[in-house]
């Protein structure tokens, strides 16, 4: 029945009235074409379409297409400019907490915490991570900023609000024996503004930053041996 | 809440009004004109299209023939996916060597992307094979847009052609509405698309994860893949599965606010442009118009809502000295801020998307209610990819018989009588809605192999149960994702609630088309009720709200509503 299909380039327009038909259309008429039509949308929008999506992507944006990978003054690859990282060195910025995997900035279960509103774990949890900021950042200014207790919807969120950057400013200055004013001036070159001047909100990346921090100064003084972070319990599963 | 948020959701709003008409005139041409539009650019893959799968465009089919085109089509799409998945541990593209999908989440899973749902019972990076990302799920972000852009067409045909009771009952070809869906809206937006979210940093490889070690000297392995081919169609289709588990939260995924802001117009722009196109279909675009604010309006509403308490204090965290001026950060990424989380999860759930860029389970009480609300309204506020326009015209059909009553006269929409047929399927389709979700979730919460799967106590767990049952039936995808949903309960219940929120309301929408095609066309008189204008608008709004809200109230105020009230005294659980 169906297949001539050099003259049935153009449908019967509807308000044409089309000629009667011949005979009923049964159920098993559409079995064929449903397997064809499968097979067909499979092959052209599964495989066609990624597949050439992904070479012309590779020529035109290497490097974006590849994963934003960043390396260190030595040409070493120390990560993805997209990806958080986990930094525990006082020398270094911190970024957000982290509910991805069980130490947290793991890539491989990206995931937020989903603790509810009326959560205790979650209240516990920040006031945990609010306690340790303040021990660590005695002299910071004013009160921590709410996003260096929560944690982030994907845990791998690579920026931190500018404030977040300038609160940590006292710790980073003085664990490697630099006046606040020289750490300041590089916080300020990495703040990066709204995209387009309206759009998202004003950031900062803590992996980009704290390369340049390395690049400046130098690679911070060890950190005396510290227990590791506390990981937000993450659920792996489900859409979010 | 800041000035500069609402400047960010007023600019939302304008673009999407803009392209309404001329993507909705575009779409027209697609699907309703005598020549298809650029007939040199997709006029040839067009017509190989129709050859390969041995379907003459010329003939069209009546309700029955089209629902049982698009069924069988449905049916096969869930046997592939379900094979690929359970064999990728043996086809190509997996260098991450995953294992096979076990059985009862991937049936949950390949039903989820054939009806369009995208649940997800799995972190797509630590399961899923680049093959089963891109063959078994992408391509129904494809053909399961296609297929509500299919069901929408057929309804509004049985709406507004004026055949006769002698002429044909045809609704069109669900094989012509399929093709063209894909060949001219679809396919040629996710490929510009595509190239330019890779510009902007999405991933798109084929490349094994990428093992490194990070500047303090941790390992990581960072997971890619080709994201950002998905990540367009799942957006544009209202799909919504992420090709991650933190789904559009990922910073691969979304990573920038501008990323941000074009998947977000993605999402709202076919339905938006479907109501235009209905307009053009009526031979009255007042018709489209006056859907198309009904929608804008409790969209309008809904974002407000949703940012005015995402703007304020976590209820959990309220007591802590913390620096508050952003928000409830918890779940939210920085760059995206309060506005742009809040943005998203109203937009994702007027639609049947359900990509999310921020954790819905972690919004406050009443911020989070916005988006299951928003589901539980039938996803009519835009809606889905087709099915916003067909939910949202047994809605219309709703409204006039209601008007009809109040004025005493025989109802008409479009000068074809409503009559006691077409009100038994319209209240057939808005039933099943409530019933499925109701009782599941009040099976889940009784039940220890349901509430087990819980990440919260107290309201919020409710809010959790039914936020998934709301959100499968919806064929929305986004969750409290704290529920694990990947245990064999809630992979077959969740499997079946899809299933029926899919199909079982397909059926009664095209057979109201199948209905109306033949009926006579009265012109309109003076006791005609006016299905544009204001006036309307306003009823069509009133109804939706009494058919959703006042459904769902009595669990909403034992879920959300009773958390809120928790969390003013500042209890937590």
């Amino acid at each position: 029945m169906p297949g001539n299909v050099t003259a049935a380039v153009r449908p019967v327009p509807h308000h044409e009235p089309q000629a009667p038909r011949e005979r009923e259309e049964k159920m098993l008429d559409h079995v064929v074409p449903a397997i064809r039509a499968t097979v067909v949308t499979l092959v052209l929008t599964g495989l066609l379409y990624p597949l050439v999506m992904t070479g012309v992507a590779k020529v035109l944006f290497p490097q974006r297409a590849e994963g934003s990978f960043v390396t260190d003054g030595s040409g070493k690859v120390v990560g993805s400019e997209l990806v958080a990282q986990g930094f525990a060195n006082p020398g270094y910025f911190q970024p957000r907490p982290s509910a991805a995997g069980e130490k947290g900035y793991d890539p491989l279960a990206s995931a937020g915490s989903n603790l509810g509103p009326t959560s205790k774990k979650l209240r516990d949890r920040a006031a945990g991570a609010l306690e340790k900021l303040q021990k660590e950042n005695p002299d910071a200014p004013g009160p921590a900023p709410v996003e260096l207790v929560t944690a982030s919807g994907s845990g791998l969120d690579p920026h931190v609000s500018p404030a977040a950057a300038l609160w940590q400013i006292p710790r980073v200055a003085k664990a490697r024996g630099v006046a606040p004013e020289r750490v300041r001036s590089l916080v300020e070159d990495s703040t990066e503004g709204r995209d387009l001047g309206i759009l998202g909100e004003p950031r900062v990346n803590v992996l980009q930053l704290n390369l340049a921090l390395d690049r400046r100064l130098g690679a911070p003084p060890p950190a005396p041996p510290a227990a590791p972070a506390q990981a937000p319990s993450a659920t792996t599963d489900s859409k979010g | 809440m800041t000035v500069n948020g609402w400047i960010q959701i007023g600019l939302f709003a304008l673009v999407i009004f803009a392209i309404t008409k001329p993507f909705g005139i575009y779409m027209y041409r697609v699907f309703e004109g005598e020549q298809q539009p650029l007939p040199r650019l997709f006029g040839p893959l067009e017509r190989v299209l129709y050859r390969l799968c041995g379907v003459d465009p010329r003939k069209e089919q009546e309700w029955k023939g089209y629902t049982a085109a698009m069924l069988i089509f449905s049916f096969f799409g869930v046997l592939v996916t379900y094979g690929i998945e359970r064999l990728q541990h043996v086809l190509p593209l997996n260098p991450q060597k995953l294992a096979a999908v076990p059985a009862d989440l991937a049936f949950n899973t390949a039903v989820s992307f054939t009806t369009n749902t995208n649940w997800q019972n799995y972190g797509g990076e630590s399961t899923m094979s680049y093959l089963t990302q891109m063959a078994g799920l992408a391509w129904h972000n494809f053909t399961s847009a296609a297929v509500g852009i299919g069901i929408a067409l057929a309804l509004a045909r049985g709406l507004t052609r004026q055949s006769g009771p002698s002429g044909p009952k045809t609704l069109g070809s669900f094989w012509v509405d399929l093709i063209r869906s894909i060949v001219y809206v679809l396919l040629p937006i996710s490929i510009v698309g595509t190239l330019v979210l890779v510009a902007l940093g999405v991933p798109q490889t084929l490349s094994a994860y990428r093992e490194l070690t990070t500047l303090e000297g941790l390992k990581q392995v960072v997971a890619l893949g080709p994201v950002a081919s998905q990540e367009v169609i799942k957006e544009l289709g209202t799909n919504g599965g992420g090709f991650f588990n933190a789904n559009s939260a990922h910073p691969f995924e979304n990573p920038t606010p501008l990323t941000n802001f074009i998947e977000m117009v993605l999402i709202f722009s076919i339905p938006a442009a479907l109501t235009y196109t209905y307009g053009r279909m009526a031979r009255d675009t007042r018709q489209g118009w006056a859907i198309f604010a009904a929608m804008a309006v409790l969209f309008l509403a809904g974002i407000a809502v949703a940012y005015k308490y995402e703007a304020g204090r976590n209820p959990a965290l309220a007591t802590l000295a913390l620096n508050h001026a952003p928000g409830n950060m918890e779940g939210k990424e920085v760059r995206f801020g309060i506005a742009n989380s809040a943005l998203w999860a109203t937009v994702t759930t007027d639609t049947s998307c359900g990509a999310v860029n921020s954790m819905h389970d972690s919004f406050t009480p009443l911020g989070g209610l916005v988006p299951l609300l928003n589901i539980q309204l039938g996803e009519v506020i835009f809606g889905g990819v087709g099915a916003g326009l067909y939910a949202m015209l047994v809605m219309v059909v709703l409204t006039v018989f209601i008007a009809g009553l109040m004025v005493g006269r025989t109802p008409e929409y479009l000068g074809k009588k409503i009559e006691g047929k077409e009100m038994k399927l319209a209240m057939l389709y808005v039933l099943i809605f409530p019933l499925i979700i109701l009782v599941l979730s009040a099976w889940a919460s009784v039940a220890p192999y349901g509430t087990s799967s819980l990440n919260n106590a107290g309201p919020h767990g409710l809010s959790e149960i039914m936020y998934a049952y709301s959100s499968q039936a919806g064929n929305n995808g986004s969750a409290f994702a704290g529920l694990s949903g990947n245990t064999r309960f809630w992979n077959i219940t969740g499997g079946f609630d899809m299933l029926i929120g899919r199909f079982l309301m397909i059926v009664p929408a095209v057979a109201i088309g199948g209905s109306m095609i033949g009926k006579k066309v009265v012109p309109a008189g003076p006791g005609t009720f006016p299905t544009t204008g204001a006036t309307f608008t306003v009823l069509l709004i009133g109804v939706i709200l009494i058919v959703g809200a006042l459904t769902f109230f009595p669990a909403l105020s034992l879920g959300p509503l009773l958390e809120h009230f928790a969390a003013l005294s500042g209890k937590v659980f």
